[in-house]
C-alpha cells in the first residue's frame, strides 16, 4: 500500500503486527517502544526523520490505552507525572531542534542511528546486570530465611544511588506519598525528565527506555508505579512531540493510525500482565529489548541505501 | 478463555478493517493536501485523529470484553 505523505510503500498488516507487539511491550514495560518501532520502520524503508515523528504519533494512541489500564491498577503517581511533563517538554524541544540542525548540516540517519545504538546497548547491559544482582540477592535472602523480604517488595541493586539522590536538599523539596518517597528535590525529578525529553525529541518515541529505568534507579520510584506514571506522562510529552514533528513535516499520520489499531489491543494485554510480575523480573525481561533494537539499527546502517 | 479471546480478536479485526478502509478512502488525499499546504493544520488534525482513535479503540475493546463475558456468563 502506498503512503503519499512519506512517499513509501508499506504492508499494512506488517504495520498492525508491529503495533500489536510494541503495544504489548509498551503496556508491560511502560515504554513507548521506539527502540523496536524505529528499527522496524527504518528496516522497511521509511526515512529516519519520518520514523521519529510517526513513531511519536503512534505512541500517543497506545499510551492512552495502556495508561487507562494502569490507572485502574493504581500504578500512576499524578504529582510525579505533572512535574515530569515540564522537564520532558523542555527536553523534547531541545531534541527536536537538534534533529532540525542535523537535517541541514549532517547525515541525520547516521548520527541518530549511531546515538541510538550506544544508548540502547548501555541501557540493556545496565538493566540486565542490575536486575540479575537484585534477583540473586533476593534468592540469597530467601535461603537465609530473611522474612523481611516479601516477594512483591521492590528493591534494586543500586538502592544507594536513589537514596543519595533523595538526600540532595536542593529546594523545593517535595514528597511523593503514592510512590512512598518522603522527600526528594523537585530539581532531581526535573533533571531526569529533561534528559528523557532530549532523547524523546532526538531519537523519537516517548523515551521510556531512558525514563523508566531512571525513575527506578535514580529517583527510587517502585517499578510498577514507574511503568504506569511513565505511560501517563508519555501521553502529554509525545503529543507535544507529535505536533512539533508534524509541523516540521516528519509525521505520516496514516502509518501511525494503522499501527495504533494493533497497538490498542496489545497495550491492554501488556498493562494487565504487569500485575503478575515483580519489579526485578519486569526489569530483567526489559533488558534484551533495547539491545535488539540496537542490533537491528546497526544492521540497517551497515546495509543502508539511504542517501 | 482462549476461545473467548479469539472471538474478541476476530470481531475487533473485522471492525478495525472496516474502519481503516473508510479512513484510508476518505482521508488520505485530504491529509496529503494539508501536509503540503497547511502544515500547522495538518499537525493539529493529526494529533486529534490519533487521540480520537485511541479513545474509540479503548472503548471498543472494553465493550467487546464486557459483552463477551456477559454472553459466556
Amino acid at each position: 500500500m502506498f503512503f503519499p505523505i512519506s512517499g513509501v510503500t508499506l504492508d499494512p498488516i506488517y504495520l498492525i503486527l508491529i503495533g500489536f507487539i510494541i503495544g504489548v511491550l509498551g503496556g508491560f514495560f511502560g515504554v513507548g517502544g521506539s527502540f523496536l518501532t524505529a528499527p522496524a520502520l527504518f528496516a522497511v524503508g521509511l526515512p529516519m526523520n519520518f520514523v521519529v515523528g510517526t513513531d511519536l504519533a503512534h505512541i500517543v494512541g497506545k499510551s492512552i490505552v495502556a495508561a487507562k489500564t494502569h490507572r485502574v491498577l493504581g500504578n500512576i503517581d499524578l504529582k510525579l507525572a505533572a512535574i515530569m511533563v515540564i522537564g520532558t517538554i523542555a527536553g523534547a524541544e531541545t531534541g527536536v531542534q537538534a534533529i532540525e540542525f542535523l537535517k541541514k548540516y549532517a547525515n541525520v540517519d547516521l548520527v541518530v542511528g549511531t546515538v541510538s545504538i550506544v544508548v540502547f546497548s548501555g541501557i540493556s547491559i545496565f538493566c540486565a546486570w542490575e536486575s540479575w544482582m537484585t534477583l540473586r540477592a533476593k534468592r540469597q535472602e530467601n535461603r537465609e530465611g530473611d522474612a523481611s523480604s516479601a516477594p512483591k517488595q521492590d528493591s534494586t541493586a543500586v538502592d544507594a544511588l536513589a537514596k543519595s539522590v533523595q538526600q540532595i536538599k536542593l529546594y523545593p523539596v517535595i514528597s511523593l506519598p503514592h510512590s512512598g518517597i518522603r522527600a526528594i528535590s523537585f530539581w532531581a525529578i526535573l533533571f531526569v525528565s529533561f534528559i528523557g525529553g532530549i532523547f524523546s525529541g532526538f531519537l523519537g518515541g516517548g523515551a521510556g527506555y531512558i525514563r523508566m529505568p531512571s525513575m527506578v534507579y535514580l529517583l527510587g520510584i517502585p517499578t510498577h508505579i514507574a511503568v504506569g506514571t511513565d505511560l501517563f506522562e508519555i501521553i502529554i510529552s509525545a503529543s507535544y512531540g507529535t505536533v512539533r514533528h508534524a509541523m516540521n513535516g516528519n509525521v505520516d499520520i496514516l502509518i501511525a493510525l494503522i499501527m495504533q489499531t494493533g497497538a490498542a489491543l496489545g497495550a491492554r494485554i501488556g498493562a494487565n500482565l504487569t500485575q503478575y510480575f515483580t519489579g526485578p523480573l519486569i526489569r530483567l525481561a526489559f533488558a534484551p529489548l533495547p539491545l535488539l533494537g540496537a542490533i537491528v539499527i546497526a544492521q540497517r546502517l551497515l546495509t543502508s541505501h539511504h542517501p | 478463555m482462549l476461545v473467548r479471546f479469539v472471538i474478541e480478536l476476530v470481531i475487533y479485526a473485522v471492525l478495525v478493517t472496516v474502519y481503516l478502509g473508510l479512513v484510508l478512502t476518505f482521508l488520505v488525499y485530504w491529509l496529503k493536501e494539508l501536509f503540503v499546504q497547511q502544515r500547522g493544520v495538518y499537525a493539529f488534525v493529526s494529533i486529534v485523529l490519533m487521540i480520537l482513535q485511541a479513545v474509540g479503540l479503548e472503548k471498543l475493546t472494553t465493550v467487546l470484553v464486557h459483552v463477551n463475558r456477559r454472553r459466556q456468563g
